[in-house]
């Protein structure tokens, strides 16, 4: 189809237009839209047939006067230029400049919608990243080519997280760093430019790649943002060799900008006004991470979702955590106390643990000493509860034991300094140290011999 | 695809248009549930209505870069899957295409528009005819007319397609055959000669035929204490695993793939992670089968559909699996199908009715939600085959409610059909008690008929066992409201001893870690071991406080630890080790009681 210009565009909603008698046109194919004042938008064919097209306009329909918009189909899907050059600069959600730098000249240009790897062609994820962070390394353990989100909410400290994790993250006994690539969906300014100065000071910016689309950017361009920012992380990883960590910020703002055109488009919802499709749609972006067979990079991702209310059952947490394969949940009442990182251990989880840890890569105790510390933290709390309903003087001296392993723990084990980069051992060590306040008879998820070479209490 | 459908009709049309994975057709004739190519790139779909010249099509690929007025071709079949030899150990997609295969061809992505056959053409296996067949025998669907070794352990019995009879004319000798070589001739009675191969084609959608209903009874051992001696499942049940995100659904289901008696299994990843799939890929060649000592995988097949594959092949990915399930079973095998996550199954039918425009009735569903899951669920049983004795297919489901609420469209729709339901808790997951399976929402509707099989084969006094155990539970629960009202000072060494008893149960008996070398299996026999252990401690500990011993004395009993960790320590053939402990236990007790006894006669 040669390309051409039509005047037709009959009807204007929420981010969508509708063009008439456009034949031919490709479902999924870009678009380019000129307001008639000398302004051009990008889009791109969301439903198509001969009689009529509908598009979706990244830069909003705002101020659109359908008898003056030119649409223009550029038949190619929408892409991205790569090249090695990308390190170091700044783009929008379409892949354009951000930086008041060039654009990427390329003549390797892929779609960002990529498609979906052949489960045959994975591998199985399982070496261990140490990010420092106790509770992540001991507990919730990291590994190359898994998604692992932070569930937050509004206030608390997940960037200041992500960027130490970003900061510290690094293989066991070996410095190589990750290429990161940076996608920030809706985030203000001044979240933009803390992670920017983040990443100069710490003197990784030439390693990032960042993609911005901020609060008072179009939100239309939310939905192409994680998935221009993730084929770049494929390029990084599987063109160049490279081991990617993505960090997503923040998939709440994502998941409302697809509500807001789900709407437009008259889709049925299923919760809380978000379309059926959520799952799949997120499932797109966050299972494009992982390892694959042969390949020398990776990528692993981090997003960042905020929890609505701080509701972790609400639609976008929901879904997000049936996605990934784990997640680090962020509490209030620790923020509250001053405790940092407030990683509430309960409701966090990592799947991708088990592969990674253990005589051959961390160390033989870790996989007991995480599941005896998950089990007293759990004792723990409920004896915290116990405590504040009834008195801590009522408690007997078993119980108040546990009372004080729940406040050793959180301050000591869970809190540590936003610039303290603790080593799987220090963890570890720590780890027996807490654990050793109990008798040893109590102490039966770690085995015999474990307690043997570690335990260190009286009896 | 060879055969092509020679009726007059024109199977020529073209795409009006393309809303996402649904494409209306213009091609007047084409039936429902047709298969149809759509496009310059040949992708596959299903019609699923009809109207007038139109059709409406559901693509199980990306429909990226169609335009309106590219062909559409009606295929003249419905989805259909291909049953014979070359199945087991391989991994396929929602619409069974090897996936290994793909690989090879289109590298690390999917792409669109490839059609392979799910078997190979290949390859030559060794066919043996049934010795009691012959030139001029009555023959019928599910005869076996002969076997092939199709791995180490399993062997593939090839039947006559359902729909076919008559008398058989010739049968080939042994020898090695590919797939599409004719092993027979069968004439039905109106003359016709048909070819047999080692292979046919069944519509998924259908469900194939067998002889009867079977009544017989046998317990799925699936060596999950939690499952076997609480909940237990028979063979052709059909059950469900609903859970919130990481309570543990997906373990539960690849334990019973790893370790239940049942001959093959069918693991259908439908909507869910890729690198769920890779795991059982990478370690089922590796792990040995408890009851052959063969590896997994020879007994394995994975369909796998993950969350980022098309929503439309997701819906189908069920009925491949389950065809697939029942066509073993038509062999006279016990077949064990997990699907993981019924959910995904169920929204991609809301997806696509949403794209219909049909009216929703609850949460976006559509009011046939509950009838497709009824009819997917009935497809499990315990049937007489035509030809192989009894056969099953076992069915579980994992169901991933939204929040965790259980009151969904879905998770209470499979509750109403359902035998058995293990509901995962939060509150056990996020305290690191596994399998999460909660003792009070959870039911098996099969706990007499298991009885029988416990009583006969393992312990008469499993079924008393059981009942003691969960009521010990049920007190323990109750207690633990009493002391978050009065504190613990409130309670009696009766009661405390009650607590004690009910953290052995939960801590040395349902709690099993998958990832536990020696624990991960558990057979029946230590099951019961380890269950009659924890309550023969907690009742002769009973009969010493009631004597008067004080409670504190027994629960510093260093031997209280043992029990808790005596099933990571004995594994199943050292059941005889864990009557001994509790031999040991019992001992002890009887010397607190003596010295208890001499200190009052002091007194
Ligand atoms: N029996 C078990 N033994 C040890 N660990 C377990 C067990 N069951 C669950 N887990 C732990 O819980 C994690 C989550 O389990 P799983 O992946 O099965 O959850 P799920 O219910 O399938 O979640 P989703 O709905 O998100 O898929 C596992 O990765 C593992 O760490
Ligand atoms: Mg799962």
């Amino acid at each position: 189809m040669s390309i051409k210009e039509y005047r037709t565009a009959s009807e204007v909603r929420g981010g969508l237009i509708l063009v008439r008698d456009t034949p031919g046109v490709a479902f999924g194919d870009r678009v380019r839209i000129s307001d008639g004042r000398g302004g051009t938008r990008d889009g791109q064919v969301i439903r198509a047939s001969n009689e009529e097209v509908m598009i979706l306009v990244f830069e909003g329909t705002d101020d659109l006067d359908l008898e003056a918009v030119w649409v223009r189909f550029l038949d190619e899907p929408v892409e991205i230029a790569l090249s090695p050059e990308i390190l170091g600069r700044e783009f929008n959600g379409l892949g354009e400049p951000r930086d008041g730098r060039p654009p990427i000249l390329s003549n390797i240009r892929r779609a960002v919608g990529g498609s979906a790897i052949n489960p045959a062609a994975r591998s199985y994820p399982r070496e261990f990243i140490q990010t420092g962070i106790s509770t992540i390394d001991g507990l919730n353990s990291l590994v190359r080519g898994q998604k692992l989100p932070i569930f937050s909410g509004s206030g608390l400290p997940h960037n200041r997280l992500a960027a130490q994790i970003v900061r510290q993250a690094k293989l066991k006994d070996e410095d190589s760093s990750f290429s990161i690539v940076f996608a920030a969906m809706g985030v203000s300014y001044a979240d933009a430019k803390f992670f920017r100065d983040e990443f100069a000071s710490s003197g990784v910016l030439r390693n990032v790649v960042m993609f911005v689309n901020l609060a008072d950017d179009p939100p239309v361009e939310r939905l192409t943002l994680p998935r221009t920012a993730l084929t770049v992380a494929e390029y990084l990883a599987y063109d160049l060799d490279r081991h990617v960590l993505v960090v997503m910020t923040d998939m709440t703002y994502y998941a409302e900008a697809l509500r807001e055109v789900a709407t437009a488009k008259g889709d049925v919802p299923a919760r809380k006004g978000y379309p059926g499709y959520l799952y799949s749609d997120l499932a797109e972006i966050y299972e494009r991470c992982g390892r694959i067979h042969e390949r020398h990079g990776s990528i692993t991702m981090m997003p960042v979702v905020s929890m609505p209310s701080d509701d972790i059952t609400h639609p976008i947490p929901d879904l997000t955590g049936y996605i990934t394969e784990g997640q680090i949940v962020l509490s209030r009442e620790l923020h509250n106390q001053g405790i940092y990182p407030p990683v509430h251990i309960s409701p966090s989880l990592s799947r991708l643990m088990k592969d990674g840890i253990g005589k051959d890569d961390t160390r033989e105790d870790h996989p007991k000493v995480a599941a005896q510390l998950y089990a007293l933290y759990a004792r723990a709390l409920e004896t915290r509860n116990l405590a504040s309903i009834i008195g801590a003087d009522e408690l007997s001296e078993r119980d108040r034991r546990y009372l004080k392993f729940a406040d050793d723990f959180d301050q000591r084990f869970v809190g540590q300094g936003e610039s303290e980069d603790r080593s799987i051992e220090a963890t570890l060590n720590l780890a027996w140290e807490l654990m050793s306040a109990f008798p040893r008879d109590s102490l039966t998820r770690l085995s015999e011999t474990e307690l043997a070479k570690y335990y260190q209490g009286n009896d | 695809m060879s055969e092509r459908n020679n009726s007059e009709r024109n199977n020529l049309g073209f795409i009006r248009e393309i809303n996402g994975p649904i494409v209306t057709i213009d091609l007047p004739g084409i039936r429902s549930g047709e298969q149809v190519k759509i496009g310059e790139l040949g992708l596959v779909g299903e019609v699923i209505s009809l109207n007038g010249r139109e059709a409406t099509v559901q693509t199980y690929e990306s429909t990226d870069g169609v335009r309106p007025g590219e062909p559409a071709e009606g295929l003249g079949w419905p989805l259909s899957v291909e049953l014979g030899p070359g199945l087991l150990g391989g991994i396929f997609d929602g619409i069974q295409r090897p996936l290994e295969k793909i690989a090879l061809q289109s590298g690390d992505y999917i792409r669109r528009g490839l059609s392979l056959p799910g078997l190979d053409r290949e390859r030559e296996w060794e066919f043996e005819p049934n010795p009691e067949l012959g030139p001029g025998k009555q023959i019928g669907p599910g005869t076996v007319l002969g076997t092939v070794q199709e791995t180490e352990t399993v062997l593939h019995k090839i039947l006559v397609p359902p729909g076919l009879e008559g008398e058989l004319t010739e049968l080939a000798p042994n020898g090695d055959y590919a797939i599409e070589a004719t092993i027979g001739h069968l004439r039905d009675k109106a003359g016709h000669s048909h070819r047999l191969k080692l292979f046919h084609r069944w519509p998924v959608r259908k469900p194939r035929p067998y002889l009867k209903r079977d009544d017989g009874i046998s317990p799925l051992i699936t060596g999950q204490r939690v499952i076997d001696s609480f909940f237990p499942q028979l063979k052709g049940g059909k059950g469900a695993v609903p859970g919130p995100f990481g309570a543990g659904k997906t373990v539960v289901q690849q334990q019973i793939a790893r370790w239940s008696n049942a001959e093959i299994v069918i693991y259908v990843g439908c909507g869910e992670r890729g690198n769920e799939l890779v795991d059982v890929l990478e370690t089922f060649p590796q792990l040995e089968d408890p009851y052959t000592g063969r590896k997994l995988m020879e007994k394995t097949l994975l369909v796998a559909n993950t969350s980022n594959m098309p929503v439309v092949a997701r819906e189908a990915s069920i009925y491949v699996g389950l065809t697939m399930a029942e066509y073993y079973r038509d062999m006279g095998y016990d077949v064990v199908m997990l699907a993981d996550s019924t959910s995904r199954w169920a929204e991609a039918l809301r997806e696509v009715s949403g794209r219909l425009g049909q009216m929703p009735v609850e949460e976006g569903y559509p009011a046939y939600l509950s009838s497709r899951l009824a009819a997917v669920y009935e497809r499990a049983g315990r049937v007489e085959t035509y030809d192989a004795g009894p056969g099953s297919v076992t069915l579980i489901g994992a169901v991933s409610p939204p929040g965790g609420d259980f009151s969904e469209p879905v998770t209470s729709h499979t509750k109403d059909i359902i035998e058995t339901f293990w509901a995962l808790s939060k509150e056990l997951a996020d305290a690191r008690h596994y399998p999460s399976i909660d003792w009070v929402t959870s039911f098996s509707a099969h706990v007499h008929a298991a009885a029988e099989w416990w009583h006969k084969e393992v312990d008469r006094r499993w079924e008393a066992r059981r009942t003691q155990a969960l009521a010990l539970l049920a007190r323990d629960a109750e207690l633990s409201r009493i002391v978050n009202l009065v504190g613990p000072e409130a309670l009696s060494d009766a009661q405390r001893w009650q607590l004690e008893g009910a953290s052995l149960i939960k801590e040395g008996v349902l709690q099993q870690s998958a990832l536990d070398e020696v624990d991960t299996f558990c057979s029946p026999q230590k099951q019961f071991a380890l269950l009659d252990l924890a309550l023969s401690i907690y009742d002769k500990g009973m009969t010493l406080i009631e004597l008067g011993v004080p409670v504190s004395h027994l629960q510093d009993l260093p031997q209280l630890a043992k029990v808790r960790r005596c099933k990571s320590i004995y594994n199943s053939d050292q059941v005889s080790s864990i009557t001994d402990l509790g031999r040991e236990i019992e001992d002890a007790f009887e010397a607190i009681r003596v010295q208890y006894a001499k200190q009052h006669s002091d007194d």
